[in-house]
């Protein structure tokens, strides 16, 4: 275990660091300088400003302090927010985004596998092809599209909820709702897929045999049995959720990670770029990481082992 | 003892040889005998869902790729008089295809307070350009399909051919090429495309194609390395290895028709996907750039207008929806098809 452990730890790094390498030079073939205004400034201007950025000396040595300083936690200067360091950055919009990630990732698992069970449970009949239908639309519509109708006809037409905005609980609704779509429906099919197996299998005929109550099999036998490989979709899921954000965020203007990343890509703010793609990555590696941790750790059948497979 | 009623007289002339031919042949195969393909096609004929999907598809590439043949609007050509039209079907009189919209409250003829003449229509109404709305989703729904498929095919190229590879040769080449793969997909896929949109700047189909193709083919690379780890050490490959065959064409002849099934299938799950992050890309602003359309970029020039013209981000926003439905749809039915065992 402390073996296998320790490989893992190697391989986030290394993945890190392929990951930190590749952005950087990626974002060193690009145009754009943090110089606003450019034609108006002075060439003693020009050069104390890319000296701020570091940008005076060769690629090589940026590369090295780039990444000697990651291990210091600093990710470089924002281009666009003049002075502000990217880590600070990225930590004060973390709240918002984690927020909306976690209530997103509640509300989609809950439903996902009421419904999964549901549609398992009551396998072809209607109930479960009203389920099946709505984890399809949940892949199907794109989170954009579902982020501006929500926003429109629940927002401006009935003007249930705010509009946009992050000042209260009641402005977070509508982009979870915006954001849970997707975690649902896969959390639904998954979930449907696992229990109709499950349900087949003998010791819940034994159940049955025992005179259990329905709620009673489903609750304490079929759905924990399901629940175990569901550990296995909290990569994906964060996945979906941080590609979601981007959009959801943005549609709402919520002052969150996603919101950000999209602006600097659109101004051409590397710096920032760069740190939120590593900072991603992190987030994911370290997330699959404690999925094959705790899927060993629930699942005794599981053997963590160095050996791939 | 003539009297015991269990005594029963047997001759040989109460015996008479059975024609061979009467009798029932239990060798015979009553169904005509069908390939692999003719039995997949049986059993997805037999899936309305993913029949009707497949129907869909066929519809939605005829209007994509053929509908510029029939409907004869160039989905560039600017009117700025007739910017922003409504929905208009001549003869027909609902709401929201009669060229009427409501202003202020009021029922009003768009189409007369733009001065344009009674012969003046657009079936889908126009953008805040004046271009013909569905002439541009004809377009986009062409350039999205585009970029889907030829993205798809790349990384399925790349996929197999590199699943196929690890398998066979097994190894520290396997683990090798695993560790690249582990590598990969612990990199949130969407971070990399828009890396790779902003790196190649020139943001449109090339540079939408290669992000897309460099990080999907990972989940088919996996999935037929895992089969080709299973075939190799099947006896028929071990048959055509002892005759002499070489590895090429083993892969090619044995193992390639034996993984059909598991990259169809994959495929119709990539198709979809691709479809989705252009079309995420192109609204977010770095996918398709401007004079070109996909639907995507068509959503998010849509979504502008939404509060008071809401068709022109409804109606791409559908073919969007219908086109990613159908292809899931169909995925799932194909699935189905290839697998009968399988219990979905």
């Amino acid at each position: 275990m402390r073996k296998y452990l320790l490989k893992r730890i190697f391989y986030l790094f290394l993945t890190l660091f392929i990951v930190a390498t590749v952005t950087f030079f990626l974002m060193k073939l690009m145009p754009g300088t943090p110089l606003q205004n450019e034609a108006k400034l002075t060439a003693s201007e020009k050069a104390s400003i890319l000296a701020q950025y570091g940008l005076d000396k060769p690629v090589w040595l940026q590369y090295f302090i780039y990444i000697g300083g990651i291990f210091k936690g600093s990710l470089g200067l924002s281009f666009q927010f003049s002075d502000q360091a990217v880590s600070y950055l990225i930590g004060s919009r973390m709240g918002p985004s984690m927020q909306l990630g976690g209530q997103a990732l509640l509300v989609g698992v809950v439903l996902g596998i009421i419904l999964g069970a549901i549609g398992a449970i009551r396998k072809d009949t209607w109930a479960d092809r009203l389920a099946t239908i709505l984890s399809i639309l949940g892949i199907a519509v794109p989170s954009f599209v579902l982020a501006i109708l929500l926003q429109y006809y629940l927002g401006l037409k009935v003007q249930l909820f705010p509009v946009a905005g992050w000042s209260g609980f009641t402005y977070t609704i509508l982009p979870t709702l915006a954001l849970a779509a997707s975690p649902l429906a896969e959390t639904a099919r998954f979930i449907r897929t696992d229990m109709v197996d499950v349900l087949s299998s003998d010791y819940i005929e034994l159940a049955k045999a025992k005179g259990l109550s329905k709620f009673g099999i489903v609750y304490h036998h079929a759905l924990r049995n399901s629940l175990i490989p569901m550990v296995t979709l909290i990569g994906p899921l964060a996945a979906a959720l941080m590609t979601g954000s981007m959009v959801v965020e943005n549609i709402f203007s919520v002052p969150g990670i996603g919101e950000q990343f999209v602006k600097s890509i659109l101004v051409n703010d590397y710096p920032t770029i760069m740190g939120v793609t590593i900072f991603y990555s992190a987030l994911l590696c370290l997330l699959l990481l404690l999925t094959d941790i705790v899927y060993g750790i629930i699942d005794p059948r599981i053997r963590l082992s160095g050996n791939g497979d | 003892m003539a009297d015991n009623p269990n005594s029963i007289e047997i001759k040989p002339g109460d015996f008479a040889p059975l024609d061979k031919q009467a009798g029932p042949d239990n060798e015979k195969i009553a169904a005509p005998s069908l390939t692999f393909g003719q039995d997949v096609w049986r059993r997805l004929k037999g899936n309305k869902t993913a029949f009707t999907s497949f129907i869909v598809l066929i519809l939605l590439f005829l209007m994509a790729f053929g509908g510029q043949a029939l409907y004869h609007h160039d989905p560039n050509a600017q009117s700025p008089k007739y910017a922003n039209l409504p929905p208009k079907i001549p003869g027909v009189n609902i709401h929201g295809l009669n060229g009427h919209i409501k202003q202020s409250g009021t029922d009003v003829d768009a189409y007369k307070q733009a001065g344009a003449k009674s012969s003046v229509h657009y079936i889908l109404g126009t953008d805040y350009l004046g271009r013909d709305l569905l002439a541009r989703i004809m377009y986009g729904t062409r350039v999205s399909l585009e970029i889907a498929l030829i993205a798809t095919f790349i990384d399925l190229t790349i996929g197999v051919g590199f699943g196929i590879l690890s398998g066979w040769k097994g190894g520290r080449v396997d683990l090798f090429m695993q560790r690249i793969i582990e590598i990969l997909s612990s990199v949130p896929s969407l971070v990399v495309m828009v890396l790779m949109a902003t790196a190649f700047q020139k943001t449109g189909m090339a540079s939408i194609i290669a992000a897309l193709a460099l990080i999907n083919w990972t989940t088919m690379a996996r999935l037929t390395r895992a089969q080709t780890l299973q075939l190799k050490n099947q006896d028929f490959i071990l048959a055509a290895r002892t005759l002499g065959e070489s590895a090429p064409k083993i892969a090619w002849k044995h193992l390639l028709p034996n993984l059909s099934s598991v990259i169809i299938i994959q495929t119709m799950f990539t198709i979809p996907n691709a479809i989705f992050f252009e079309a995420f890309l192109s609204y977010i602003g770095i996918g398709i750039s401007s004079p070109q359309a996909s639907l995507g970029t068509l959503i998010s020039d849509g979504q502008k207008n939404f509060q008071f013209l809401p068709y022109q981000m409804w109606y791409p926003a559908i073919v969007l929806i219908i086109l990613m439905l159908a292809f899931n749809l169909l995925g799932d039915g194909m699935r189905d098809a290839f697998d009968p065992k399988s219990k979905r």
